[in-house]
């Protein structure tokens, strides 16, 4: 199993990471060889077997639908690389 | 002081031969000394540390120790402690100072434990030699040259050189185990859902559980204590009752069953390796217990499962990291797009970059059933070649890892021979059973550890076990030169 420079810019476009034709070049080997390392599972007959999406046998706990945090905007916001009164600040969106 | 357990140290709190204050600033000292070169530690703050000291002080003063009172910990840097800088060993998160305390920091806290100081570790827990940090590696107390593996790398080094009573790990494939090898420690995961993972980083959710390192498994049962336990703030936390991991310690070890899987002692394990961990095994027998041999034949298939799995989660937990809220924003873009794919290729390292566009390939239109439905379908054969193991015994032995600690940049750009690295601990991951590792011996004059898996909550069983050997052995208690 080997990728394209072209499914690797189609993949850091899904992921959101640019990547350079640079970056393209040095990192198309290693993500083939570790695609080829995930092509061992094909071997396997898994005809009939259940998932197993979880390591203990249990079910999703639910909760009241009531308020449990405080309010820590600020706290938070302190964290931000942009803020401006008291909202989120990103590249224009809507023009 | 630096060589004693934690019921030694808390022994000499209780009859005043030494405060916590003096106990934590010795260990400051040490870290002054040692960690310019070691580099075990991403993050001091004394003023903290030193609070926390003399608050388990005064509570000693006042009749209220717990075991673990004013005994300095070293917390891996993927737990968020309120105020302390966090950064799983990323650039993405160099300035971040966490809001808020992981359940596990809560729980060191509430006890009156000293956090010493964060760790060093692979980027968001992704490597197994530490050389993926963005804060630099991190170099192997016994062998500076040598890696001290990873991802709890920093942990591992902190407990080796005695820059710390202990630490906290997590261990996703292997990386409280596989670096507890390499540094010649004692560390323990334990089974899935048992350790909070709030405010514990996410990388793979459904594999990630943390637990203890430390020098003894008398050490680890005292931190299970405090660590393990329900916690509603995470969805796969279980709600079970309170365990004494301590209780069955001195048990007597005869007619224990301990299965020897014959995979796991196969081709392309170190040979080295292999004697010593077969002497330890010898040792086993002569504390009475009874080897049977087992058979775990899809252990090769669990790195190519793990190499789909924790990726495909990782793409997804990682997606959080967007430049808005918190984190890494590149400092010139054109567009909302531009800048989320500028902020995390800058923010990112190589290794997480790889992992992120291996998940979302795996996950992309078209793949799914072939990669991820696939990989949880065999994930099930690993879990159940464990439960028919444990039809014939008690525990399972073996190595933790195919050989010694290897040297810095020897495998860092190969990422398949370093995956390998995992190939004995990463199917107890899967399953979400318990693993741990204990020092067998060296192999020229590196440490070797030796695995000991058990079944679901089984923990207390195998620090017995554990416990047992360090009786009647003294690895755990040798001290790399110069430290």
């Amino acid at each position: 199993m080997s990728l394209s420079s072209t499914d690797v810019k189609r993949i850091a476009h899904l992921a959101r990471i640019e990547v350079s034709d640079a970056d393209v070049a040095a990192s198309l080997q290693k993500l083939s060889s570790i695609l080829g390392l995930i092509e061992q599972m094909q071997a396997v007959d898994t005809t009939g077997i259940t998932p197993m999406s979880h390591a203990q046998d249990v079910m999703q706990r639910l909760r009241e639908d009531i308020v449990t945090e405080t309010n820590q905007r600020e706290l938070f916001q302190s964290l931000a690389p942009a803020v401006q009164n008291g909202l989120y600040l990103v590249p224009k969106v809507i023009e | 002081m630096i060589n004693s357990s934690i019921k030694q140290l808390a022994a000499m709190l209780a009859s005043k031969q030494i405060s916590s204050v003096e106990m934590t600033r010795e260990f400051l000292k040490r870290i002054d000394q040692h960690n310019p070169a070691i580099n075990a530690y991403i993050s001091l703050d004394r003023d903290k540390t030193l609070t926390q000291a003399a608050a388990a002080d005064l509570r000693i003063a006042q009749g209220n120790a717990a075991p673990l009172t004013g005994i300095p910990i070293a917390q891996k840097d993927i737990f968020c402690a309120k105020g302390w800088k966090t950064t799983c060993g990323s650039k993405m998160l160099a300035n971040f100072t966490a809001p808020y305390d992981a359940g596990v920091i809560e729980r060191f806290d509430a006890t009156g434990a000293v956090n010493l100081g964060k760790t060093n570790m692979d980027e968001f827990a992704m490597g197994s030699s530490n050389e993926t940090s963005h804060f630099g590696k991190v170099q192997n107390p016994w062998d500076r040259s040598r890696v001290p593996g990873g991802s709890s790398g920093g942990s591992a080094a902190a407990v080796a050189a005695r820059l710390c009573a202990a630490a906290t790990g997590t261990d996703t494939g292997g990386s409280i185990r596989q670096p507890a090898a390499l540094c010649g420690l004692s560390g323990l995961k334990p089974t899935y859902g048992l350790v909070s993972r709030y405010g514990m980083i996410a990388f793979a959710s459904s594999l990630d559980q943390a637990g203890p390192m430390a020098k003894s498994c008398e050490d680890m049962a005292l931190m299970m204590n405090v660590m393990s336990g329900f916690d509603e703030r995470d969805s796969t936390s279980l709600d079970r009752a309170k365990e004494d991991y301590t209780r069955d310690l001195n048990k007597p070890l005869a007619g224990l069953r301990v299965g020897l899987p014959q995979e796991y002692f196969a081709e392309g394990l170190d040979g080295a390796v292999g004697t010593v961990v077969q002497q330890a095994i010898d040792e086993y027998r002569k504390l009475g217990a009874e080897m049977v041999d087992i058979s775990l034949p899809n252990t090769m298939l669990s790195i190519p499962v793990y190499y789909v799995l924790a990726p495909a989660e990782a793409s997804s937990n990682l997606s959080r990291y967007d430049g808005v809220r918190f984190g890494h924003r590149a400092a010139e873009y054109t567009d909302l797009m531009d800048m989320y794919c500028k902020s995390r290729a800058e923010g990112f390292g190589s290794e997480v970059k790889r992992r992120i566009l291996i998940g979302t390939y795996v996950l992309s239109a078209g793949y799914y059933d072939a990669y991820y439905l696939k990989a949880q379908q065999i994930r099930r054969l690993i879990a159940q070649d464990f439960t028919e193991a444990f039809k014939k015994c008690d525990i399972i032995m073996g190595p933790t890892a195919p050989s010694t600690a290897f040297k810095a940049g020897e495998k860092a750009d190969d990422p398949v021979a370093m995956y390998m690295q995992d190939i004995y601990t990463i199917a107890v991951n899967l399953a979400g059973l318990p693993g741990m590792s204990i020092p067998a011996g060296f192999s020229n004059n590196l440490p070797v550890g030796m695995q000991i898996i058990g079944n679901y909550f089984d923990e207390a069983r195998m620090l017995n076990a554990g416990h047992a050997y360090q009786q009647v052995t003294d690895w755990h208690l040798q001290m790399p030169e110069g430290i």
